[in-house]
């Protein structure tokens, strides 16, 4: 489903350079739950961000179900995050001003749908993280765990194949953490979606099929 | 989509109310000042009211005579007018008033500022006042220096109160009494060539005009042609009656003095150095630039600050599948929402401001109003305001990395 050959990501200043990954080289699988560990500054949220094509390696190739992405343009890269891709952050990145229907549907917008399917899949989509009876409500109306639930949401109403999730749990504490997850492994069991997930936590980390440490931006395990 | 912008936009104005404020007094107050403008040019321009034969009629309204060390400009002289340029074969009439002068008389011992010009019996010919009673002198009363007057109706309501007629009655200006034989509709002081409380025969002034054989005075002239398409060669024929027109005095080598369309003697400064319409075309594209310009800096500036303040979102909308050209199109919805609600504040302004000037008479006799033209003026002005203070900043933050823009949350 992902593949990523030889990943080098540097961060050039006029002094200073940076290797943030080094040569990462990862296969993960379609339906696979895979989760990145490692101590802060290591690269975890780096990878994340190049396999959503968030950020661009420096060197290296990767592939999201067997299409090169490296030469796509702006609108194309677009159109492919909004089809494959599904995002889930630590800090949830909500739209405080919009109602919780209207940040679900977000990623609706950006393709051919009418105002009705767009508040049908969302309502949906609520309807699978509980949160069916907040559709009017604002982001800043709901606790941690529910801004959550709402960015799930979000990152599954389009019904995108891959969802890469940066420290879904990092903010929340561990009852609302286990719920969280508890959604995050029925999306990876019942619709086969596959899921990347970026953790410090190692109980949730071992919860997911495989574990992949890195350690100074070198794979480690 | 444009449903979620428009939300957006209700909530990002509402977040902000100050910055909103600022803006929204920004593009309002921009606006009303365009749109009284706009009002203002329009009546001055458009308003054909009394001269409706402008399409085939020329001005003259100045004469300037040069040489290396000296040089005179001035409205002209009635012999100037009545000799050279009554022998032009081309046009039918030639209509003849001075500027209007000022003078005080006194109503039940009240004193009353009243402005009196002359003028021949062409000049009623080729201007259409309206009559609301009574009617213009004609040129056996001028011939004969009879003592009558044409009024205005504000001259009519001031002088005699609020009486049904006034013809028959006399009126009293610079100490001579004349009988009223006609009164007409208000012309606005921005007319100036054709505006006056009281209207004379040119032959009851105190000056003698026939005994002056100067070319410079206090008269201008309209010439009416029989068609709209003789208007080019009167031009012409006053453009050669010019070249024989003799010097009076050896200090002149060089005369100037045209037959122009409205709109340039109406801004003709007297100076042929330089053209009254460049005059105006500057002052006024300065001006326009000034109040437009530095709104829309700031504009530009204040949304950069909304904008970038948004980042995050920014950040999410990129990576749920907006492009960069999405975005820029959304930040443009949101900017034409705001300046077009900017929009609408301004045109209830200049609706406000129109009225003070209206009501106050701040302006003698120039009623202002807001017409098609100049709202559509407006709202354009508003679209383009929109999109020149959204683009940049749309642009700056379309370009924004994703991983920085969600970073700065």
């Amino acid at each position: 489903m992902i593949r990523l050959q030889n990943i080098e990501k540097v961060y050039r200043t006029d002094t200073i350079e940076t290797l943030a990954l080094n040569s990462i080289s990862l296969d993960i699988a379609k339906g696979e739950f895979l989760s990145i560990m490692g101590p802060s500054g290591c690269g975890k949220s780096t990878l994340l961000n190049i396999m959503g094509l968030l950020d661009t390696p420096s060197k290296g190739d990767i592939k999201i179900s067997d299409q090169k992405t490296d030469h796509l343009s702006d609108k194309q890269l677009a159109q492919f995050r909004n089809q494959k891709l599904g995002f889930i952050f630590q800090s949830y990145h909500l739209i405080n001003d919009l109602q919780v229907l209207d940040n679900v549907e977000l990623p609706l917008l950006y393709r051919n749908t009418t105002a009705k399917e767009r508040k049908m899949l969302a309502t949906e989509a609520l309807e699978k993280v509980g949160l069916s009876n907040r559709i009017k409500h604002f982001p800043t109306q709901l606790s941690g765990g529910q801004r959550q639930r709402v960015a799930i949401a979000r990152a599954i109403v389009g019904r995108p194949e891959i969802i890469l999730a940066d420290e879904p749990t990092g903010n929340l504490d561990s009852a609302m953490g286990n719920e969280i997850m508890e959604i995050l492994i029925n999306l990876n069991r019942n619709e086969g979606t596959t899921i990347v997930m970026v953790t410090h936590d190692e109980n949730m980390a071992h919860k997911t099929h495989r574990l992949v440490r890195l350690f100074d931006g070198s794979q480690v395990q | 989509m444009l449903k979620n912008y428009f939300k957006i936009a209700i909530a990002v104005l509402r977040r902000r109310k100050f910055f909103t404020f600022i803006s929204l007094f920004g593009i309002s107050f921009t606006l009303t000042i365009l749109l009284v403008l706009t009002a203002f040019i329009d009546k001055v321009v458009g308003d054909t009211y009394p001269d409706r034969k402008r399409d085939r009629s020329l001005y003259v309204t100045h004469l300037q005579e040069s040489g290396k060390n000296a040089m005179n400009s001035s409205t002209l002289s009635y012999y100037f007018l009545s000799h050279f340029v009554a022998s032009l074969k081309t046009p039918v009439k030639l209509g003849i008033s001075s500027g209007y002068e000022g003078t005080n008389t006194y109503v039940n011992n009240k004193k009353l500022a009243v402005n009196y010009k002359y003028t021949n019996a062409d000049y009623w010919d080729i201007m259409e006042y309206d009559f609301t009673e009574g009617k213009a002198f004609s040129k056996q009363q001028i011939d004969n220096a009879d003592k009558v007057a044409v009024i205005s109706e504000d001259m009519k309501r001031d002088y005699f109160g609020d009486i049904p007629s006034v013809v028959g009655k006399y009126i009293e200006a610079d100490n001579v009494k004349y009988r009223v034989i006609g009164v007409v509709k208000n012309v606005p002081i921005t007319s100036y060539n054709l505006y006056s409380d009281i209207y004379l025969p040119y032959t009851v002034s105190k000056t003698n005009f026939k005994s002056d054989h100067g070319y410079l005075g206090g008269f201008t002239a309209v010439l009416l042609a029989k068609s709209k398409a003789d208007v080019p060669g009167m031009r012409d024929e006053y453009a050669a009656m010019m070249r024989r027109v003799p010097f009076q005095s050896k200090e002149y080598d060089k005369m100037y003095s045209r037959a122009e369309p409205y709109l340039q003697s109406y801004v003709n400064t007297g100076n042929e150095s330089m053209s009254g319409v460049t005059i105006v075309l500057i002052t006024i594209g300065i001006f326009v630039l000034l109040v437009t310009v530095l709104p829309t800096l700031n504009l530009v500036n204040i949304n950069i600050t909304r904008i970038m303040e948004r980042s995050s979102e920014i950040g999410v909308r990129k990576a749920f599948g907006a492009s960069s050209g999405t975005l820029v199109y959304q930040f443009l919805v949101e900017n034409i929402i705001l300046t077009l609600l900017g929009g609408l504040i301004g045109v209830v302004l200049s609706f406000i401001a129109i009225q003070v000037i209206n009501s106050f008479h701040l302006i003698p006799n120039l009623v202002l109003s807001i017409n098609f033209t100049v709202l559509g003026i407006g709202l354009l002005v508003c679209f383009f305001f929109g999109l020149l203070s959204g683009v940049y900043p749309a642009w700056r933050m379309s370009k924004l990395n994703v991983v920085t823009a969600l970073k700065a949350q």
